[in-house]
């Protein structure tokens, strides 16, 4: 741009230079004040949930972590339960949303017909907007009954002799929890990965066919192979959801703070015990106790997602 | 780009100046009273019918109520960030010693727990306080249990399991109930205890009256305990219970009105009493009254006349609106009581000016 004013005039060509110089740098401070803004932010809450469970973690320690009595009224706080109800009905939701959504993904980038496409995808993503209290009431009212009269007696008198099965099939409990996420992710992870499926190049699906492949051998050979860090992104993007989720997962999950290996039993998430116990506490080391809570929640998403990073990384590197 | 900054120079201007028009208005003495209150969620329906029926003959008064649960009303009044807090369960002693002031409690109206049920073919059920206890501990677990049977010789008690359903949340209904049960059964007071959050024997966990109310309609053979007023306007069945005086009562109002006549003569000069388990042969034992907390002292001289008269007015004019709502009028004797209390409220020291001349 410089080059082009120079031949109006020097004195115009300096202005210019002045100009675009100042508003660049300006650019540059403004996005790195935004930039530090969230970095702060994070370090900010990292530091205040700290300060705020300082009474919890100097009170029960390490034991924290591993006790599963959480009893208000005798002031004992273990939050155990808490995290394996998290990380049970996380998992169990990327086990379901996982294939459903790449299905999804598969479906609208390489095999549905134009006429297809646009309201499938428009309605897939659309569940993303639905608010989670809506997925909440829904549970409540026809996803937990359903199960209870239609999915879990099955499942039980056939799989019964599984631990994941045993116990009364009472509709509410980790089954449901899992169950809403999975429905509440797909939408993240099916479109995420279809951006990512379309951006393959399309001469790596027409060397797959040419080569004699059937669209299902150039989808795994060339598509999948080629979108494989994008989609472990999506999935990560999508476990992220379900870890903080808590509105729908509270209404469905029974909040129980008991850890079982049945899918039909109630379980609690880390999520969920603040958002129901923080208005009511009045006790200083319930508070504590609730904001490590938070805190633990902070350290597993920062966790799982360090993780993931590596995990990309490691398989982008291999498939280059 | 430039445009941007200078909008965003515009959006932060323009910020900074809102923030310090806020920081000046309280300290205005003209214009319109503003009252800031927080609290307990389970008398914000009638609150807020109070403000808006107040506000017609006091346009001068604005009252703006939030109701961020109980915990936070007794946060926000300790930390002197409201006018007025408000509570379901009195505070303790250690919370009362920990606000910079002294804080008195005024009733303002009485709530009850009703143990709502949903059974086939069962509309009426009876249940004695051992029963109640059973049901919560896990000891009775199926409906046709032959102990449910016997204070229910006509119902078809159903040969199911039964379901109990409790508050996740935090809650003062909560409280109530676990401090009812705590009250007539010593295991329950040795295993389980009374409070906001506790540990249920068994059970599922729901959030919110409606929430538990949600979970007891979809699950054939729950119970649970929701509130009263939350019970009557979803039509649930609930069940009648036998009280201290061995009476079989069900939950109507003037049964909760008489649970705070039978703790008249035990209640302490700061009101701060749980009436459940009260003497009475016409007392509802889960019952509770539910308070706004004030200081004795009021800072602002002008907005503690105004939040007297308003209270002055809730405790007469304002029991009307109880009924329709499902809360239960305060008992006349009771209204006396707190009427003498609310003349002791000060300002700087010097008492306000007579409320009940300018409540009206």
């Amino acid at each position: 741009m410089a080059a082009s004013t120079g031949q109006a005039g020097a004195d115009a060509q300096a202005a210019v230079a002045v100009e675009v110089n100042l508003g660049d740098r300006l650019f540059r401070w403004g996005t790195a004040a935004f930039a530090a803004g969230g970095v702060i932010t994070l370090g900010a809450m990292a530091v205040e949930m700290v300060r705020a469970s300082a009474l919890s973690l100097s009170h029960f320690g390490p034991g924290f972590v591993t006790s599963t009595d959480w009893d208000p009224v005798r002031e004992l706080y273990g939050a155990l339960p808490y995290i394996y109800g998290t990380l049970v009905s996380s998992l169990l939701a990327l086990l379901i949303a996982v294939p459903v959504s790449l299905g999804v993904a598969i479906l609208l980038s390489e095999l549905a017909p134009p006429w297809l496409l646009r309201p499938v995808s428009f309605l897939v993503e659309l569940l993303a907007a639905v608010p989670s209290v809506i997925f909440g009431l829904w549970g409540v009212f026809v996803l937990t009954p359903w199960l209870r009269e239609s999915v879990q007696p099955p499942l039980q008198s056939a799989l019964g002799f599984l631990p994941f099965f045993k116990g009364t099939p009472r509709g509410f409990g980790l089954m449901a929890g899992g169950l809403i996420l999975a429905i509440m992710i797909l939408p993240t992870i099916s479109s995420v990965s279809r951006e990512v499926m379309r951006a393959v190049p399309s001469t790596l699906r027409e060397g797959a066919l040419a080569l004699g492949a059937t669209r299902w051998e150039m989808v795994r050979t060339a598509v999948l192979p080629y979108a494989r860090s994008g989609i472990v992104g999506a999935i990560i993007l999508g476990l992220g959801r379900a870890l903080g989720e808590t509105m729908a997962v509270t209404m469905v999950i029974g909040n129980r703070a008991e850890i079982s290996a049945s899918l039909f039993a109630p379980s609690y998430t880390m999520a969920s015990v603040i958002a129901n116990e923080f208005t009511e506490a009045t006790g200083d080391l319930h508070l504590s106790a609730l904001s490590e809570v938070a805190l633990l929640l902070f350290l597993v998403t920062v966790a799982l997602n360090i993780v993931a990073r590596l995990l990309v990384w490691r398989v982008s590197r291999v498939s280059r | 780009m430039k445009r941007l900054f200078c909008l965003l120079a515009a959006v932060a201007a323009a910020a900074a100046g809102c923030k310090k028009e806020d920081g000046a208005a309280p300290a205005a003495p003209a214009g319109p009273i503003e009252l800031q209150g927080a609290g307990a969620t389970f008398p914000y329906p009638l609150y807020s019918k109070w403000v808006s029926e107040y506000q017609k003959i006091h346009p001068d008064v604005r009252i703006n109520y939030q109701s961020i649960g109980s915990g936070g009303g007794i946060r926000q009044v300790t930390e002197r960030t409201v006018d007025f807090g408000a509570s379901d369960a009195p505070m303790t002693d250690a919370e009362l010693q920990k606000a910079p002031g002294k804080l008195v409690h005024i009733p303002t109206t009485l709530g009850a727990v009703v143990v709502a049920f949903n059974l086939q073919g069962v509309t009426a059920l009876e249940l004695t306080p051992e029963l109640v206890a059973g049901i919560f501990l896990g000891q009775i677990t199926r409906w046709n249990d032959p102990k449910l049977a016997a204070p229910n010789p006509g119902a078809k008690l159903p040969d199911t399991a039964i379901t109990v359903a409790y508050r996740s949340d935090g809650s003062g209904t909560t409280a109530v109930f676990t401090d009812y049960l705590a009250k007539v059964s010593p295991a329950w007071k040795e295993k389980v205890g009374a409070g906001k959050s506790v540990k249920f024997p068994v059970g599922l966990g729901a959030k919110g009256n409606e929430g538990v109310a949600g979970q007891i309609k979809t699950s054939p053979g729950s119970v649970g305990y929701v509130e009263l007023a939350y019970a009557r306007q979803n039509n649930l069945p609930y069940a009648t219970l036998k009280n201290k005086a061995g009476k079989v009562v069900a939950p109507e109002l003037a049964a909760v009105s008489a649970a705070a006549e039978g703790a008249l003569a035990s209640m302490p000069d700061d009101f701060r009493v749980s009436i459940t388990d009260a003497e009475g042969d016409a007392a509802y034992p889960i019952s509770s009254f539910t308070y706004i907390l004030v200081y004795q002292d009021q800072q602002d001289a002008r907005k503690g006349a105004a939040l007297a008269s308003f209270l002055w007015w809730a405790i007469h004019d304002g029991q009307k609106f109880e009924a329709d709502l499902f809360y239960a009028p305060l008992p006349a004797e009771l209204v006396t009581k707190v009427e003498a209390k609310l003349k002791t409220l000060t300002s700087g020291g010097k008492p306000l000016p007579a409320p009940g001349g300018a409540g009206g």
